[in-house]
């Protein structure tokens, strides 16, 4: 919403103005910063669930033949 | 889920478009990380042995039955010779026995590792279940091989292949919950980075009249090109991953021939092997072995929704007339370029992406579909319109739109983690923590699976609801043989001593001998034919008595 009111030209007439007055000066900063946040939340939830000792555990992984 | 107009009984299929019977086969990566040394073939065979506890607590009759090879002929060649039995590698003899034996474990594991580990413990662990839902459950060499039921469309390709992944789930909780035993996991990928590669194929059913040079000049350059829709990513290029990097395919570095019989050595672009499993002077069953396995549904819908269009263009003489040169290297090229610029030389002398030529085949799939009515929103046959669809916005996003793209293709969203990765840490792309991501990625637990954790988050698109995948691993596809297969195991599973793609055998009190049930077309021994027969009996006698007696369905070859 933040983003369709900045995209009006004549928004800073409105009183919609002081309700948003933090709000990021760009939108396309606004969405990479949202989904840096999206991939910083991911990769702390994957951090969790990764095997420990990576080295080990992929060298461990050993197939024999299949098709 | 799509409307899909209904089909009387035993009809053909819509011609021309993405409906026709097909079915999937996934070789799970198999692993014991508290028991690294562990006999992978005894592994395997303990993960049948769980779920064949798993459904003998499920159903009363127990949904377990052997195998019967009876109709298995590794060695045929579509081309039309069979290759002699003692020039075969012994991992083409995959008419085995339905235990685990000295033999089984030989063929994985060399003589020399049979009598290091004795064939004791091994015994008469079970190999092979035919399932409930119309599947095979196997163990194939030093893997747990999945091989889902016939069906009709691509959607139902991902909903019985996904099944699958729940049936290989219910298989690694059982084995977690057994303290005699070391857990494994399951992995549904297909290299182990470090020289081992393990199949994921597709089986498409085809009318035998066309000509198998024909099928090789109008596949070869869209199986080339396919995987940047349907590759699964990896980190690493070359058969060992000796040189950093990430790459589109799992499977392209393992590729060294265009046409083949084998599929485990000198593996080929297109594999010859012709076991119909079917009326044999009728069809054909194109084995596909150049995909990679996915989690993706969306990766894994156009997979076979995409090859079912090419090969309806092929049999209407319509494929695009193009021929790649050098398909091996290109096919490797194609794997090793994630910008997807890199141009590919035609035998014309025209230079094209693999976008350019995935366009072409698009436009002519599109055409041929419109041609024929099959395409209809309204009065097509409810798949084509679509996978044409999906295919055309999943193109035009990977030109344009990479971060829309990654929501549906598989090699893309891994490669988004990947990065993450990358960025936040400044990992190298031989750094073990991006291996892990790679090789979990694919872990088909859902608390530790990767992919799973992006399905949670909604970032990857889902195309099938859960319940129709959880109805799936124990319903069989109503609409093919499976239904007839499925139905017989979890009806009558005590009188049933065999079955396979093409036969169900019965050892029925009152017979004085096996009473063997051909199934040898398709889209017969369907609900709609033998639904009625299942409701009506209880027994397997007084079933059999009917079948046999009025030769309702499936009827003998």
């Amino acid at each position: 919403m933040a983003g369709q009111e900045q995209q009006q030209p004549q928004s800073r007439d409105t009183e919609v103005e002081e309700d948003i007055p933090e709000a990021p000066p760009a939108a396309p900063d606004a969405q990479a910063s949202a989904a840096t946040q999206g991939v910083d939340d991911l990769l702390d939830e994957i951090d969790g669930v990764l095997e420990s000792n990576a080295e080990e555990f992929v060298r461990a992984f050993v197939q024999k033949g299949g098709q | 889920m799509t409307a899909v107009p209904e089909r009387r009984a035993g009809d053909a299929l819509p011609a021309g478009g993405a409906m026709r019977v097909m079915g999937a086969e996934t070789e799970y990566g198999i692993h014991a990380p508290s028991a690294p040394g562990a006999n992978a073939t005894m592994m395997s065979a303990r993960v049948v042995q769980a779920y064949a506890q798993v459904t003998r607590q499920r159903a009363a009759g127990g949904a377990e039955t052997r195998w019967d090879y009876t109709d298995e002929e590794p060695l045929h060649d579509a081309r039309g010779w069979t290759l002699e039995r003692a020039s075969a590698h012994p991992s083409q003899l995959t008419d085995q026995p339905p235990v685990l034996d000295a033999e089984a474990v030989a063929l994985a594991y060399g003589r020399e590792e049979l009598e290091l580990d004795g064939e004791d413990e091994a015994g008469s662990l079970l190999m092979n279940m035919v399932l409930g839902n119309g599947a095979r459950l196997y163990v194939d060499h030093a893997h747990p091989e999945y091989s889902s039921a016939e069906v009709t469309s691509p959607r139902d390709a991902v909903i019985w292949d996904a099944a699958g992944d729940l049936v290989a789930l219910a298989a690694v909780r059982r084995l977690a919950s057994d303290p005699e035993l070391p857990p494994v996991n399951l992995y549904k990928n297909n290299t182990d980075n470090k020289s081992v590669s393990y199949g994921s194929h597709e089986n498409y059913l085809m009318p035998r009249s066309v000509p198998f040079g024909d099928i090789v000049r109008g596949l070869t350059p869209f199986f080339v090109t396919r995987q940047i829709i349907c590759g699964a990513g990896r980190v690493g290029l070359g058969q060992d991953s000796s040189t950093p990097g990430y790459q589109i395919s799992q499977r392209a570095d393992f590729f060294e021939a265009e046409v083949g019989l084998e599929t485990t050595i000198r593996r080929p672009i297109i594999n010859t092997r012709d076991e119909p499993h079917a009326t044999a002077d009728k069809y054909r069953r194109l084995h596909v072995i150049i995909g990679d396995a996915n989690l993706s549904q969306s990766s894994n819908y156009l997979k076979f929704g995409t090859t079912a269009l090419v090969l309806s263009l092929i049999e209407a003489g319509l494929a695009p007339k193009v021929e790649v040169y050098e398909p091996v290297q290109a096919l490797q090229a194609v794997s090793h370029d994630t910008s997807l610029t890199a141009r590919l030389r035609l035998l014309d002398g025209r230079r094209v992406t693999a976008l350019d030529l995935q366009w072409m085949y698009h436009e002519a799939a599109a055409k041929l579909a419109q041609d024929t009515g099959v395409a209809d929103a309204v009065d097509g046959d409810g798949h084509t319109h679509d996978v044409l669809e999906r295919w055309a916005t999943t193109l035009t996003q990977l030109d344009s739109d990479r971060n829309a793209a990654a929501t549906s293709v598989e090699w893309l969203a891994k490669l988004s983690l990947l990065d993450g990765y990358r960025d936040r840490d400044n990992l190298a792309w031989n750094d073990a923590r991006l291996g892990l991501v790679d090789l979990q990625w694919a872990d088909i637990r859902p608390e530790k699976g990767l992919y799973y954790r992006f399905l949670a988050r909604n970032r990857m698109q889902r195309i099938v609801n859960d319940a129709a995948i959880a109805a799936a691993v124990t319903e069989p596809p109503p609409d093919t043989r499976a239904f007839f297969r499925g139905r017989c195991v979890s009806s009558f599973g005590k009188d049933v001593v065999g079955a396979s793609w093409d036969s169900v055998i019965f050892d029925v009190p009152g017979y004085g001998r096996l009473q063997r049930v051909p199934t040898r077309e398709p889209l017969r021994g369907t609900k709609a034919l033998t639904g009625g027969l299942f409701a009506r009996h209880r027994t397997a006698g007084p079933f059999l008595a009917e079948l046999l007696g009025h030769n309702t369905a499936p009827p003998p070859a």
